[in-house]
Parts: structure tokens; C-alpha cells; sequence
């Protein structure tokens, strides 16, 4: 009796392990900064295909190493990785959405989008020089706003982001003290401030704590209510964060022709282009264990490209241009 | 000293001192007592307060959904259930085997000391270490996340709480009974399972139930073996959705749904939890 | 009688057996030592001793040390022990000479719930319900009160944030109470009658009783369950990474922000590679080699405790 018992589970744990051979079965995982849409393209893919791609946000770092390491069929990042890189581990690399980041704020009283600041004084900020509210160089960019005579909580990515790519990318760009004193990466030693786990992570805390300042991709912050602030661009207005502050940033996409396909969006001339546009990429394997896989990758972001763009816009990402996505279905068939 | 000892006065001074710091001191404990149980209403509260009010049975019908939208805990359950029963299928034999033979056959050599003192630092390793093994030894072996090394890692976990149960319960048994089978013949092996099991068997079953609690609530071992799955999915070679790992996740971000629901899950991870506490306890007494 | 037919083999093959997997525990963990310090090798080989004490985590130019980890670690478990002992022993004290008999069981049930209780719940309960209260309320008026306090004024510096090194340490306090709280009662209930009868006659009050007679003759057994408490504190991930604030940098005041080795690694180790992942596991086994050290001692502390029980 007892042995048949013990049979029956063994059995069933055999069962168990076989692996559903009816549906594809895709493991991505990587940056946050496109998680949302990932998500509601997988989530639409499974009802319209039946196939189910699973995508867990661990961080663009995450995502390079987890590619590299091949525990995955994809990863994603929001730092591009160069062609050395590429094909040192023999991977490829092609764009998959372009989104923004936003500075976010929480303080009581301002409402989103009622923030001025510009490039230089984000720097201070994170540099950890501008240390107050009320500090006369934000003061002069905000006139009318009542700003609180508190420390301010600069708060970061604890984990290895390319949102801090393209956010330390940007930086070092409209601050020489940054570029000199602390440079670009996915994980930098920052001057000060708290770590948040993943651009959740950083609009969680940024929520909860009074006077805090921290940076997100857009949805995360139009998601969640959360304050953004206005940024003063390339050309020297000041813009909002909106579809079409993101979409005059992203014209520069189309006439993108780097063989790594690594394009980089921030601090665009256009009048008026959001200054932190980003693109965010996706890398397989040339030669995977399993060739169908990358097959089946292809086939989820083909029709992401052909039917995702109405959804990708709902969540205020800028779906890639025409002439990007034919270069990108061309570097899928070659050999 | 004085020919006759003083009466002792209420308003002798070295006594007031004592008996105000007798009082001072009680009433520090009971304040002691009284935060501790304050601490511990609170959290329940807060538990049942946020956690129910986002109980429906959505949550148990739909699986996790993408950020922005309602949904459900199914597929993070069915992982939990499927992950931590296999780990309990895998650490209970061999944690019971191994308490066994510390009971049992322990008595003389060098293994059985040893092995007790390793089982208890086993038993009290930081749970992240456990998880970093597994995707050491497993995950970057075999190149992918899965539910077994998810299964794997807790059954680390559970193996030190069975071993240490086994061989206290078996070491409860009293010898009397063993000698009086051995008198009738009995070989050792049948004495084993057929006496002492049977006799200690309640307290081994309080031992993996308190295993399973425990396996119950750990995040940080799975976060690099089991990853995590959007999708119902019942395959254990793949990554696989689990609950605490989907309520680190959804607690930390900033879509309101999913704070919701990582309430949800985490009130219903502790009843569970403190259900099978209270099981384990009353079966223990019986 | 065929039941009974003699196996010889049966006894040596099930003894064998049982042996096996007790040697399996043996090898499980010298496998998870040994997988540790394989994983380190290069971090120990390219930053040698100086790792310990090194104060650095820079990724962008492959620079880690462990100091700060270390410190976050040993500080917030400190902080916890610091709140954690005199609540534990307040609890085990009313629980085993002060409640009357009817609500000790109760009671001591409703203590060990706070064991049962999930630690990353502690983690969510402390970020979302309580740092907001603390910030808002708490935090302001301690800074206030330390300000211009020559050495304490630094101490308890900063800006309320709420998260932090002492919220930390609070938290790991709440959740280690019941470990040692459960010890401490075991060990109180240890101790002799005829002991506590003699101070008792002898006009002693209840708490000279516990203070000069109890925690003498307990106090191995007591120091064994404060190293439990402190062994599980260190090694405290969930709970722990939600409220530290995730800073690389060394604490200036209680409420800095900074980072535990657990938190470390919950966050960073599924994307880093190289250089970081083996710094990262040489963190792991930092962790692993204090936890088994303070679990060694507290073991031998209560077998020494146990020891002088049987002698009664």
C-alpha cells in the first residue's frame, strides 16, 4: 500500500519534469526600463498565439551576464554593448523599444511636471553639491514654486541598470564635473544617495520618502502618479515628458546606421526632443543550444513590431521606426 | 552589629531602594512583554488590513498579471506548492535517514558528533548562501533557472530541521522498547523502522511540518535558482512563478495593483505558515 | 515463519545506508564551503587580505572591498542585539516567574509567532508601514534632540529618510526576540527551585532574585541564545534589503543609509560577472565564516550550560 503511494508520486514527479512540448516557452530577462511593455506584449502574445515568453526584470547588468552565461533565450538592455563585445561572446544585438526617463520628485505640494531643472544642476544634485530644496540654483529656475527648506534624498539604482547607462550617459555629457569626477556605467560609484532595486525599486522609494529625488523610465512615473520635472534640452527650451517630446527625440533613430545597432538617443538637438530618450535593446546568442529558440525570439518581437506598437504607446514607449525595423528583420535572416 | 538586629522599617532606606527596583524592574518587563506583543498586533493587523482587502477570488483564479492591471497569485502558488513539496519529498528521506542514524547508530565514532554540529550550522546558514550554491553547482551547469534548483535550494533548507527532529525524537524513544524486541528476535533494521519510527513517529511529523514552514517564506534562495514566471506553468525544468519571490517583486515597485496583491500573498504566506504551526504544535501533544 | 528469514545483509545494508546520508549533511556543507571558495578564488587572488578592510565598490574600475558590507552587516546585528536582549530578557523573565500560570502559555505562543512570521513580511511591513510614521514622526524630534550634543549630535545625524542603518536594526531586533526570548525562558526554567527558594528566604526581592541568583547560574546558557539571536540577524536578507537604503558608502550616523552583505548580494549577484561575482562570493563567504563561528560559539556555550545542568 505504502509503496504504491510512494510509486504514484515518483511518477508524477517524473511527469512532472517533461516539458510541455505543445506551447514555446521563452525565459528573457534583463532591464526594468521596458518591463512594463514586455510584459503587456507577452501578456497579448499568449492570448492571441498561445506561446508564453516570460520575462523577468533583473537589470540590464542582469541581462548581459544571464545572455552571456546562456541561462536565457534572451536578455535586454538599456546599455548597448559594443561590437567588440558582440562578438567576443557571439551575440546579437538589435533595438526593441525606445521609452525616456524621467527625473521624479516627492515633494509635498508640487504638482508633475511643475519642476524646472536642467542638465548641470541634475548633475550637482546627484554629485551631491546641491544638497537643499531651496538652494538658490534651483530657486532661479522655479520662481513661483514654494520649494521646502529640507535636505534632499537622492535616491539610485542599487543594481546594475542601463537606465543608469543612459542616465549617467547623459550627465556626463551636459556636466563636465560629472563626466570628470564620476563618468558613465550601469553601476557606478555614486556620490551619495540610496539604492532602489530596479526602476520599481526607485519609484517605491521615491514615493514613500518626503524630499526624495531619483530617476525612472516613464511609465513607472505616469503609472504611478508620480511627480516628474520639466527638463531644459539641448536647444534650451524647456520640455515635458510626452509622447511628443519622445518621438522628436526619436527621429534620430531612423538614420541610425551603426553595425552594432547600439544607437544612443539622449541629448538630441531637436527643438523639441525629451533630453533622456533611450532605446533599449535585446541580445541572443548567434549560436544557441537550441536554434528554434532564437527563431521563436524573432517571431515574438515581429509581431511585437507589427502589433504592438497601439499598446506600446498606451504605456508611453515610442515604438521603433520603419526604416529601423526593416534593417532589424534583415540582420535576423542573415547567416 | 547591634546586639539586636533593627526591624526592618518600610521606611528604611536600602529596603525603599531595593523595593523600587524590584518595582522599577518588573514593570520594565512587563513593558518588554507588552512591546513585543504590540510589535507582533501590529504587523498582523497590518497584514490582515492591506492583505484582505485585496483577498477575492481573483486571487486564486488568475495568474500574476502585467504591471497596471488586476489579476491574480495563481501560477505563484501552484510554483510555491509544486517547489516546496518537491523539496520536502526530496529532504525528508535523507534528513530522516541521517537523523536516524545519529540516533540510532551514533553512539560511538567520530560522524555522529560531527555531523550533529555541522547539521546545526547547516541548519542556521544564511539562506542566500544556500541559493548561491545551487545556482554555482546547478543554474550555471545546466544553463538555465528552474523549478528544480528552486526545489533543490529549499531542500538544503529543509534537511538540517528534519535530521535535528529525527534525532531528537528518535532519542526520546526509550530503550526499553527496543531491548524488548531485540529479546524477541527483532533484527536492528526492523527495530528501527517498525519501532522507533512508529514510536516517534508524531514527532517527526511536527519536524517536517515545521520544515515546510520554514521553506515556506524564503525569498533569497530562490531568486537565483527558481527565477520567476509571469505564466501558469507546470514545468519543473524551467523557471518557475513562486510566491515570495513575486511579493519581493511586486512590493517593491510602484504599480498600486501589485502592491495589492504582494499584500494579499503575504497575509495568506503567514496564515499558512502559523496554520501549520499550530498543527504541528497540537500534534506534538497528542 | 518465512517473515523471519534471516537477511544478514539487511542490518549492515540499512546501517550503511542511514551512514550515507549522514555523511551526505557532512559533504553538503564542506560542498557549499568549497563552492564558495572556488567562486572567490579570483577576487582573493587579485585583492589578497586587503579585501576585508577595503572600502571601495566600484564596478566601473573593478575596485571592491568588503568593509563596507562587513560593517552594515556587524553594525544593523549589533543594533538589533542592543534592543533585541533586554526585550528578550523582559519576556522570558515575566514569562517564567511573573504571569500567572494561565497566561504563560498563551503568552509564550503569541511570542513565538513573531518567529513564524515570514521575514521578508517584517521587510514590507518596516518600508511601508513603518518608515513613513518613523520619518515623519520619530525621526525629526531624535535629530532635534541630539543636535548640539558634542559626540552624540554626529551620531544621530542626517536627514530623516526613514530607511536606514537603525531601521535596520530595529527591525532585525523584532524579528530576533522570539529566538532569544525562547532560550532565555528555557534556560530560566533550568535553574534549580532550591536556588531561588534559598534567595527567597533569605528576603531577597524578585528581581535580585533573577539579577543576582538566575542569570549567574544561566548566564552560559543565556550568552549561547544571544549568539543564536545574533547568528540569525546576520544572516537576515528580506527583511533587511528593503530598509537599509543600499548605500556603498560607510555609515556617518545611525540613520545613514548603507548595506548588509545579504542585501549585497540579493541585489547585484544576478548581473554581475567576473571580477564583481567573485567579489561577490568572497561576501558570501565572509557571511558563511562569521555565522558559523558565532553558531560555534553558542553552541558550545549551551552544551557547556547543559552540561552544568546535569550535574544538578
Amino acid at each position: 500500500m505504502r509503496l504504491r503511494s510512494l510509486s504514484i508520486i515518483w511518477i508524477s514527479l517524473v511527469l512532472l519534469a517533461c516539458p510541455a512540448a505543445y506551447a514555446a516557452d521563452l525565459t528573457g530577462a534583463g532591464a526594468s526600463f521596458p518591463y512594463p511593455i514586455y510584459a503587456k506584449w507577452a501578456a497579448q502574445y499568449h492570448k492571441e498565439t498561445g506561446h508564453r515568453v516570460n520575462y523577468q526584470s533583473i537589470g540590464s547588468g542582469g541581462g548581459q551576464q544571464q545572455i552571456i552565461a546562456g541561462t536565457v533565450d534572451f536578455g535586454a538592455s538599456d546599455d548597448p554593448m559594443p561590437l567588440d563585445q558582440l562578438q567576443r561572446y557571439d551575440l546579437l544585438q538589435f533595438p526593441a523599444i525606445i521609452g525616456a526617463i524621467v527625473p521624479i520628485v516627492n515633494l509635498p505640494g508640487v504638482a508633475a511636471g511643475e519642476l524646472r531643472l536642467t542638465g548641470p544642476v541634475l548633475a550637482d544634485i546627484f554629485l551631491g553639491r546641491i544638497t537643499r530644496w531651496d538652494d538658490p540654483a534651483i530657486a532661479a529656475l522655479n520662481p513661483g514654486l514654494k520649494l521646502p527648506a529640507h535636505g534632499i534624498v537622492v535616491v539610485h539604482r542599487a543594481d546594475g541598470s542601463g537606465t543608469t547607462f543612459v542616465w549617467t550617459h547623459y550627465l556626463s555629457q551636459v556636466s563636465a564635473r560629472w563626466a570628470a569626477e564620476v563618468g558613465q556605467g550601469k553601476a557606478i560609484k555614486w556620490p551619495t544617495g540610496h539604492g532602489g532595486k530596479g526602476n520599481e525599486g526607485v519609484a517605491a522609494y521615491v514615493r514613500q520618502i518626503r524630499n526624495a529625488i531619483g530617476y525612472v523610465e516613464f511609465a513607472y512615473a505616469h503609472q504611478n502618479d508620480l511627480s516628474w520635472a520639466q527638463l531644459e534640452n539641448r536647444a534650451g527650451r524647456f520640455v515635458q515628458p510626452t509622447q511628443d517630446t519622445f518621438v522628436a527625440a526619436a527621429l534620430a533613430a531612423s538614420d541610425d546606421d551603426d553595425p552594432s545597432m547600439g544607437l544612443m538617443l539622449d541629448n538630441q538637438a531637436g527643438p523639441d526632443a525629451w533630453p533622456i530618450t533611450a532605446a533599449s535593446f535585446i541580445l541572443v546568442r548567434k549560436r544557441p543550444i537550441r536554434p528554434e529558440r532564437n527563431q521563436q525570439v524573432y517571431a515574438f518581437f515581429d509581431w511585437a513590431f507589427s502589433q504592438g506598437a497601439a499598446l506600446a504607446r498606451t504605456l508611453d514607449y515610442v515604438p521603433l521606426p520603419d526604416p529601423l525595423v526593416q534593417r532589424i528583420r534583415a540582420l535576423w535572416s542573415a547567416p | 552589629m547591634a546586639a539586636t538586629p533593627a526591624p526592618i522599617l518600610s521606611n528604611n532606606p536600602l529596603y525603599r531602594r531595593r523595593r523600587f527596583t524590584n518595582r522599577l524592574m518588573l514593570g520594565l518587563s512587563g513593558l518588554a512583554l507588552g512591546s513585543g506583543l504590540f510589535w507582533l498586533a501590529w504587523i498582523i493587523i497590518t497584514l490582515l488590513v492591506k492583505g484582505g482587502a485585496a483577498l477575492s477570488p481573483a486571487l486564486l483564479l488568475e495568474s500574476t498579471p502585467p504591471p497596471g492591471e488586476a489579476g491574480g497569485l495563481l501560477n505563484a502558488i501552484v510554483g510555491s506548492v509544486l517547489i516546496s513539496g518537491v523539496a520536502t519529498l526530496i529532504g525528508t528521506p535523507i534528513g530522516v535517514l541521517a537523523g536516524t542514524y545519529l540516533a540510532e547508530y551514533g553512539q560511538r565514532g567520530w560522524l555522529a558528533p560531527m555531523t550533529r554540529f555541522l547539521n546545526d550550522v547547516l541548519l542556521s546558514a544564511p539562506s542566500i548562501v544556500i541559493g548561491l550554491f545551487i545556482y554555482a553547482v546547478y543554474v550555471a551547469q545546466v544553463g538555465h533557472y528552474s523549478g528544480w534548483a528552486g526545489a533543490f535550494a529549499l531542500a538544503i533548507l529543509v534537511i538540517p530541521v528534519v535530521v535535528r527532529a529525527t534525532d531528537n525524537m528518535l532519542g526520546l524513544v526509550p530503550n526499553s522498547l527496543r531491548e524488548a524486541a531485540a529479546a524477541l528476535g527483532c533484527p536492528q533494521w526492523r527495530i528501527v523502522l517498525f519501532i522507533s519510527y512508529r514510536a516517534a513517529r508524531s514527532g517527526i511529523i511536527t519536524g517536517i511540518l515545521l520544515a515546510v514552514a520554514r521553506i515556506a517564506g524564503e525569498t533569497a534562495p530562490l531568486l537565483f535558482t527558481a527565477l520567476n514566471n509571469q505564466f501558469l506553468s507546470l514545468n519543473m525544468n524551467a523557471p518557475m512563478a513562486n510566491l515570495p519571490v513575486v511579493i519581493f517583486q511586486y512590493a517593491a515597485s510602484p504599480f498600486e495593483d501589485w502592491n495589492h496583491l504582494a499584500w494579499a500573498g503575504a497575509a495568506l504566506i503567514t496564515l499558512l505558515v502559523l496554520a501549520i504551526n499550530i498543527a504541528a504544535r497540537s500534534l506534538f501533544r497528542k | 515463519m518465512s517473515r523471519f528469514r534471516s537477511r544478514p545483509w539487511a542490518d549492515a545494508g540499512f546501517r550503511q545506508l542511514t551512514r550515507l546520508f549522514a555523511f551526505l549533511v557532512f559533504v553538503l556543507l564542506l560542498g557549499i564551503l568549497g563552492s564558495l571558495v572556488y567562486g572567490s578564488r579570483d577576487a582573493i587572488m587579485t585583492f589578497g587580505p586587503a579585501f576585508l578592510w577595503g572600502e571601495d565598490w566600484d564596478p566601473v574600475r573593478q575596485n571592491f572591498g568588503a568593509l563596507v558590507t562587513v560593517a552594515g552587516t556587524l553594525i544593523s546585528s549589533f543594533l538589533a542585539l542592543l534592543i533585541a536582549v533586554p526585550v528578550s530578557f523582559g519576556i522570558a523573565w515575566f514569562l517564567t516567574e511573573l504571569a500567572p500560570m494561565w497566561m504563560r502559555r498563551p503568552l509564550g505562543i503569541a511570542i513565538e509567532m513573531l518567529a513564524a512570521i515570514p521575514s521578508i513580511i517584517y521587510g514590507m511591513w518596516g518600508l511601508f508601514v513603518f518608515v513613513p510614521l518613523f520619518q515623519a514622526h520619530v525621526q525629526p524630534h531624535v535629530i532635534g534632540l541630539f543636535a548640539g550634543v558634542p559626540v552624540l549630535e554626529h551620531l544621530f545625524a542626517g536627514p530623516p529618510m526613514g530607511i536606514g542603518l537603525f531601521t535596520a536594526g530595529l527591525i532585525l531586533s523584532i524579528m530576533i526576540v522570539p529566538f532569544i526570548a525562547a532560550v532565555m525562558r528555557d534556560v530560566f526554567e533550568q535553574v534549580p527551585a532550591m536556588l531561588k527558594e534559598s534567595a527567597y528566604g533569605l528576603g531577597s526581592t524578585t528581581w535580585e532574585v533573577v539579577w543576582k541568583v538566575m542569570l549567574p547560574y544561566t548566564r552560559q546558557g543565556v550568552i549561547g541564545g544571544i549568539m543564536l539571536g545574533l547568528g540569525r540577524a546576520l544572516g537576515e536578507t528580506m527583511a533587511v534589503t528593503f530598509v537599509i537604503g543600499n548605500a556603498f558608502k560607510l555609515p556617518s550616523s545611525i540613520f545613514s543609509p548603507s548595506n548588509s552583505i545579504a542585501s549585497a548580494l540579493a541585489n547585484e549577484f544576478n548581473e554581475a560577472g567576473g571580477l564583481q561575482k567573485s567579489a561577490l562570493l568572497e561576501l558570501g563567504l565572509i557571511l558563511f565564516l562569521i555565522t558559523t563561528v558565532v553558531l560555534a560559539l553558542s553552541k558550545f556555550m549551551l552544551l557547556r550550560m547543559a552540561r552544568k545542568e546535569g550535574t544538578r
